[in-house]
């Protein structure tokens, strides 16, 4: 029984710590960020694992995403005759929810976890004390860049998402349905409000940008160095990534929830 | 892999992203319509009740879009429901025209539609429009029949 009620205490006090450890890493990332216009190569080269090798998953998922929207779509809006705002279900969807969300749980499953298991790894090898060792300092030179291509890519991958997605619904409304054109972008342009659907969704895309390359560069540099603890912080990565992102969406929809 | 193909690589990345940006800002919202409403001037209308009238739905006349609700707020001293109409500077209206609620479909959105009256002056900025009729409110419609189909009887 006391050890137990022990374990529960050990539980609780290693997470607050863990948050408390988080947020100081965070600082310090932060801090370390004002180091990469000095070297922006290192900027670039993550911009590409993690931005430009997460393109093709949100290309593809984007387009099927977007056409079976439109499917759906129809079937319940042919039963009160409006099937041509198919169009406005499927972009208000994608803009609002579906493009911030689903890209933001494709990155953490693809480049979140990466970037995990590289950092993880490197801690694992002691390649982040070797480069204490040499008075490099592995916040500024592995952990701000890769914080920062995370923090640029998932903004820029959403607005992919989004274009496709829609494209995906036009190709579908129009080819499969025989919709006709005109009347898919006019009833989207008439109703689809820039500043209430696309910037919000926009603003969306960054927070959890941030919280999910947060959530997994941490876990990498957190982690216990053995292969199991490499293990478990790439499936920690991905797990809270995919359910902070879900919660945070809720509180986002809330805020700026108007009629 | 080389310097240059990754800098090529992310810069096509940045531009594709670029490039979604516009199409959805220009082609998929209502951005472009943001610009164009340059020269407009405001109206005002009383209505006894508005049904499901919004900011922004749309202000036509013959069918043809002239301009859109800017404000609806409740007037105290009239008790009715105050609607600010924008027009655009290009549409004139004479003095005594009328504005009513209509519905697109049965059970479509709702809009304003104006039928110019004959009166020389046109309206300006800051006019009223004297002639309105509410938003037909179902309820209301079904209400009425039944207590006629009563009394009949």
């Amino acid at each position: 029984m006391l050890d137990w009620l022990q374990g529960i205490g050990h539980r609780v006090f290693s997470s607050i710590s863990r948050m408390g450890r988080a947020t100081l890493f965070l600082w310090q990332c932060l801090l370390a960020l004002t180091y990469i216009p000095q070297k922006p190569m290192l900027l670039v080269r993550q911009l590409y694992s993690v931005g430009v090798q997460t393109l093709l998953i949100i290309l593809v998922a984007g387009t099927f995403v977007g056409m079976v929207l439109a499917l759906q779509a129809y079937i319940v809006l042919v039963d009160f005759g409006a099937e041509e705002s198919i169009s406005l279900m499927v972009s208000l969807s994608i803009l609002r929810e579906l493009g911030p969300v689903f890209t933001g749980l494709l990155f953490a499953g693809r480049a979140g976890s990466a970037l995990t298991a590289e950092i993880g790894l490197m801690k694992s090898t002691e390649q982040l004390s070797g480069m204490e060792m040499m008075a490099v300092n592995p916040m500024k030179y592995v952990i701000a860049p890769r914080f920062l291509a995370g923090l640029i890519s998932v903004p820029l991958l959403t607005a992919i998402f989004m274009a496709i997605a829609i494209l995906g619904g036009f190709f579908v409304a129009t080819e499969m349905l025989g919709q006709y054109e005109g009347v898919f972008w006019s009833q989207m342009q008439a109703k689809v409000d820039f500043y209430d659907d696309l910037i919000n969704g926009m603003i969306k895309s960054l927070v959890f940008g941030f919280v999910v390359v947060w959530i997994a560069v941490f876990e990498g540099y957190d982690c216990v160095p053995t292969s199991e603890g490499l293990g478990q912080a790439t499936t920690r990565t991905v797990v809270h990534g995919s359910l902070a992102v879900l919660g945070l969406d809720f509180i986002l929809t809330a805020l700026m929830f108007n009629v | 892999m080389k310097t240059r193909n990754l800098e090529i690589l992310v810069g096509a990345f940045v531009v594709l992203a670029i490039l979604a940006m516009v199409l959805l800002s220009l082609k998929m919202s209502n951005l472009a319509s943001y610009g164009d409403e340059g020269d407009v001037y405001e109206v005002t209308a009383q209505f006894e009740n508005i049904g499901g009238l919004k900011v922004r739905s749309p202000v036509s006349a013959g069918g043809v879009r002239v301009g859109k609700v800017a404000n609806i707020s409740y007037n105290n001293q009239a008790f009715t429901a105050q609607v600010t109409l924008q027009l655009e500077d290009k549409y004139q209206f004479p003095l005594d025209t009328s504005a009513s609620i209509l519905t697109a479909g049965l059970l479509g959105e709702q809009y304003v539609g104006l039928v110019p009256g004959a009166d020389e002056e046109n309206l300006q900025q800051g006019d009223e429009i004297e002639l309105t009729q509410s938003a037909l409110v179902l309820e209301q419609v079904i209400g009425q029949f039944l207590y006629s189909k009563a009394q009949e009887e």
